[in-house]
């Protein structure tokens, strides 16, 4: 998983597939990275990323709410259409930051 | 409506095999000539209906998942996902948006409401220790 920081951001870059297979090797990933107090904003760039299902929803639900427990926040990016709807469906929108771009 | 193409592919419930099951039933829908839009709102519904085989299903079992695709001469495509796992009690209680049975694993119970906006139907159909079968229609028109 690519993944860049800055300050108190960190920006994780999806490739390929997430569905439920995948979904604890991401998840655990991403926690490991989380584990430094001072990230308080995990921005999730889905440009690169062919398929999701609702499995992905689970896993951004899930670092909300690790996020929103010390303060912080969760932005997505670069998400298909098909990605949106499943976001959109979810109500992930009022709590998820959608970035343009 | 009589069927134009059928297949029927079995496997063992394991999360490998989500991914190749989504894939083969989106390869055999492409006879349809469907949108890619349309390909992939079969592949996420096919991917949601197998996954709760797996992980509701069959919980910490494994066993057989079997999936069944058709389509008639009128495009509509119809995908039947069954497993012989532990059943549901209460569907309509399944399949109301966010009721997940694992919470703690992070599923986020989205699965049918995925299925039934993706699709033009989903039915289900299942008996408390003896299954589960999902069928999942939707009408690709000709291009």
């Amino acid at each position: 998983m690519r993944f860049e920081k800055h300050r108190d951001t960190l920006t994780v870059h999806l490739e390929g597939e997430l569905d439920h297979c995948c979904a604890q090797s991401i998840r655990r990933e991403m926690d490991r990275l989380l584990e430094e107090p001072q990230i308080r904003r995990l921005v999730i760039d889905m440009g690169d990323m062919s398929f999701m299902d609702s499995s992905g929803i689970g896993v951004i639900l899930g670092r909300y709410r690790l996020l929103a427990s010390r303060g912080g926040s969760v932005a997505v990016r670069n998400m298909n259409r098909q990605v949106a709807r499943i976001f959109q469906l979810s109500g992930m929108g009022q709590i998820i930051e959608v970035m343009q771009g | 409506m009589e069927q134009k193409n059928a297949m029927t592919l079995e496997f063992l419930s394991l999360p490998e095999n989500e991914g190749f099951a989504r894939v083969a039933v989106s390869a055999f829908a492409v006879q349809l000539n469907p949108t890619l839009e349309t390909l992939t709102d079969i592949k996420t519904a096919v991917s949601e209906a197998v996954t709760n085989a797996i992980v509701h299903g069959y919980r910490e079992e494994t066993g057989i998942v079997k999936v069944e695709a058709s389509y008639d001469h009128s495009g509509k495509l119809t995908v039947t996902v069954s497993d012989t796992g532990c059943g549901i009690p209460d569907i309509a209680r399944a399949m109301t948006p966010f009721f997940t049975t694992q919470p703690e694993k992070e599923r986020s119970g989205m699965g049918f409401a995925v299925m039934q906006t993706f699709m033009d139907d989903v039915q289900v159909t299942s008996q408390p220790g003896c299954g589960t079968n999902v069928t999942l229609v939707k009408t690709i028109a000709a291009e």
